[in-house]
């Protein structure tokens, strides 16, 4: 690549990386949507709105999160250092809370009064529910009803929460058919609900404000790398099943060329067993979701059913900025199959103490692949984007352990 | 003049109000499609909107999502649509029938590809639901080959945009009644009626009503106002389960005849 290509000079006003991302919706969404554009790019840029947004992120999240060496799990690779970036220790024990916080905000300014939301996982149903309950808005969650059966820890935070989580029964059951049914809802009730979409997929300018809103994580980790190791480093690594907490972490490093970097997408079984969530990795051009994006689908067209282990990157397209990314070769994309996130999630464990969320596992796996490619005092930096608490029952269940 | 151009010109002459049945492509039955489309336009359509299904219809209520689901579970996709509009040219060279859909299966089939092989079975128009005008500049293979890009208007859209899609218009525009996804219960003739009024005043083209309209008693409301009504969910409904040609054509009579009544008789 000669061409030298500001990062940040995306999307366009039409929400375009490129030829992808834009407003791919039903005619009845396109006033709503350009009123949140409206809203959201003059809110971005009011000092008002950003202080208190800081304040949230500071008081009520608990950022900034530290980035952390793993210094046995390091020596176990034998190869470069992992640096962790702790979103798992935020409130609510993902990055998305980023994301509902200032949603949350821009909802309440727009004098919406009714939060909907979809969720795979559930990460992003509980950060919303919460920013729900602390801001007095009413809260309903679209889950798919496979999901439901396997995160039912977040069902019931959501409930204790005070959210109502509605049951999705159509498709494959699970987060593509909550965004349907979310997107639904909201084209059903406009006037006072206002939709927080929990990655950075969807119409303009949700991929732009989803994104917007995670960036703090990696503008945090790249002032931290330089004041705690007075270097970046050598490359970046995160999961990607919308791609929220991965665009969040790459895009204060887009524009440092010499920082590479890789997304670890959901193989599932194995990409080649077609049971696989690696809409990059294997997917191909299409529009999903309100978006041009790359998407798994049949020859006919038709969206095909997802696996993964964790619900959270269980999802047939990804953000169009990855994709993006993807065709420009600024980004990789790799899978990283059920097993392998699941012996990174044990060895996390038992060398640092820390149970990582299924989806998070899968950067671990990717970080410990790409620590062995580099010198001792190399640095890997891995999102670790949340915690794994709420995968407990399903890993004890895969493993034949009753708890 | 196009076939849909022609249709809506002959019922102007006649001072009738179109009716537009929806069904969706492969359901109920697969091979009985084309005989599915024939006893539509017996029982009196004017023209046929055939739904191409999409796995992740995110405009569409429970009704053409199941049976859109249904459709794909036995295979059907935008090459057994194309074949059956083909089978229905060749007794039907004057319902003009649009196809739609989501931009996706277009898509992976190819603009170009779909464009020409869309116009030899004798498509007229698509109604992509996903692709607003803002993003239609990947149609203009469609257009080039000479379908119609039919556009939706909604009770959501702003007065200048409006202006623009009523400058844009072809074929027909299509007027969704409210806010809301295909088949819902609620509809508010009255506002739909000023709305209607301002819209067929400035529109190139001739106004179609849809979503919600579900029996005789609400097609004629619409039909003091508008161009044609579009019946989809209802009649989707009404189809669904029902085996063999003469059962499917049974039910079409029972469900279009008295609307078809109402609607000559407003």
């Amino acid at each position: 690549m000669s061409k030298i290509v500001d990062y940040n000079a995306y999307p366009d006003a039409h929400g375009r990386f490129g030829n992808y991302g834009g407003s791919y919706v039903a005619e009845t969404l396109m006033a709503p949507l350009a009123e949140l554009t409206e809203a959201y790019l003059r809110l971005r840029e009011d000092p008002a709105f950003i202080a208190e947004l800081d304040r949230d992120l500071k008081h009520y999240v608990g950022r900034p999160s530290p980035i952390y060496h793993a210094e046995r799990l390091s020596k176990h690779v034998g190869g470069a250092r992992i640096l962790f970036k702790r979103e798992d220790l935020n409130h609510t024990g993902a990055h998305k809370i980023n994301n509902t916080v200032g949603q949350a905000l821009v909802a309440r300014n727009m004098g919406k009064t009714r939060i909907i939301a979809e969720t795979g996982a559930g990460q992003h149903g509980v950060a919303s529910a919460t920013v729900a309950a602390r801001l007095g808005l009413k809260c309903v969650v679209y889950m798919g009803a496979v999901d439901i059966e396997r995160q039912k820890i977040n069902v019931y935070r959501m409930k204790l929460l005070g959210a109502e989580v509605v049951p999705v029964t159509s498709g494959s059951k699970t987060l593509k058919d909550a965004l349907n049914e979310a997107m639904r809802d909201w084209v059903t009730n406009v006037a006072d609900t206002f939709y927080i979409i929990g990655t950075v997929a969807g119409p303009h300018p949700y991929p732009l404000m989803v994104r917007d809103f995670n960036a703090i994580v990696g503008r945090e980790a790249r002032a931290q790398m330089l004041e705690e190791y007075g270097r970046l480093p050598d490359v970046l690594t995160a999961c990607v099943g919308g791609g929220s907490n991965a665009i969040g972490l790459f895009h204060a490093f887009l524009n440092d060329a010499g920082v590479r970097i890789v997304g670890a997408e959901a193989a599932g079984d194995g990409i080649a067993t077609g049971h696989h969530a690696a809409s990059l990795a294997a997917g191909r051009p299409g529009v999903l979701h309100g978006n041009r994006t790359y998407v798994l689908c049949d020859d006919n067209g038709q969206i095909t059913e997802t696996h993964s282990v964790s619900a959270g990157l269980d999802y047939p397209g990804v953000g169009p900025e990855h994709a993006f990314l993807k065709d420009a070769g600024r980004a990789d994309y790799v899978g990283v199959t059920d097993n392998e996130a699941l012996e990174a999630f044990h060895l996390l464990a038992r060398t640092e103490g820390i149970l990582a969320a299924l989806e998070s596992s899968h950067a671990v796996a990717q970080a410990i692949k790409l620590a062995r490619e580099y010198p001792q005092d190399g640095i890997v930096l891995c999102n670790l984007s949340g915690r794994g608490d709420k995968d407990v029952h399903t890993i004890a269940a895969r493993e034949g352990v009753e708890v | 003049m196009s076939r849909i151009d022609r249709r809506f010109a002959a019922l102007k002459a006649a001072n009738r109000t179109g009716l537009i049945p929806f069904v969706t492509a492969g359901d109920p039955s697969p091979q009985h499609m084309v005989a599915l489309m024939h006893a539509l336009v017996d029982a009196g359509a004017d023209l046929i909107e055939l739904g191409v299904p999409f796995s992740d219809p995110m405009a569409d209520g429970p009704v053409i999502q199941h049976a859109s689901e249904r459709a794909i579970a036995k295979g059907v996709g935008l090459a057994d649509v194309l074949g059956w509009v083909a089978a229905f040219r060749q007794r039907d060279a004057d319902t003009p029938i649009v196809l739609m859909g989501y931009l996706n299966p277009v898509e992976i089939h190819g603009y170009a590809r779909f464009a020409q092989e869309a116009v030899q079975a004798g498509v007229d128009g698509v109604l992509l639901v996903d692709c607003p005008l803002e993003e239609s500049a990947v149609l203009q293979p469609l257009r080039d080959a000479g379908l119609q890009q039919i556009l939706l208007a909604a009770p959501t859209t702003e007065p200048s945009r409006m202006a623009q899609l009523c400058g844009s218009a072809e074929g027909f525009l299509y007027y969704v009644s409210f806010a809301g996804i295909t088949g819902a219960a609620h509809l508010s003739t009255g506002d739909i009626a000023v709305r209607v009024a301002d819209i067929r005043a400035r529109a190139k083209a001739p106004v179609a009503v849809g979503f919600g309209i579900r029996d005789a008693a609400s097609a004629k409301a619409i039909a003091g106002f508008a161009d044609a009504v579009v019946i989809g969910s209802a009649l989707v409904d009404k189809l669904a389960g029902a085996t063999g040609a003469d059962e499917i054509a049974g039910r079409v009579r029972a469900f279009l005849a008295p609307i078809r009544s109402a609607l000559d008789a407003h």
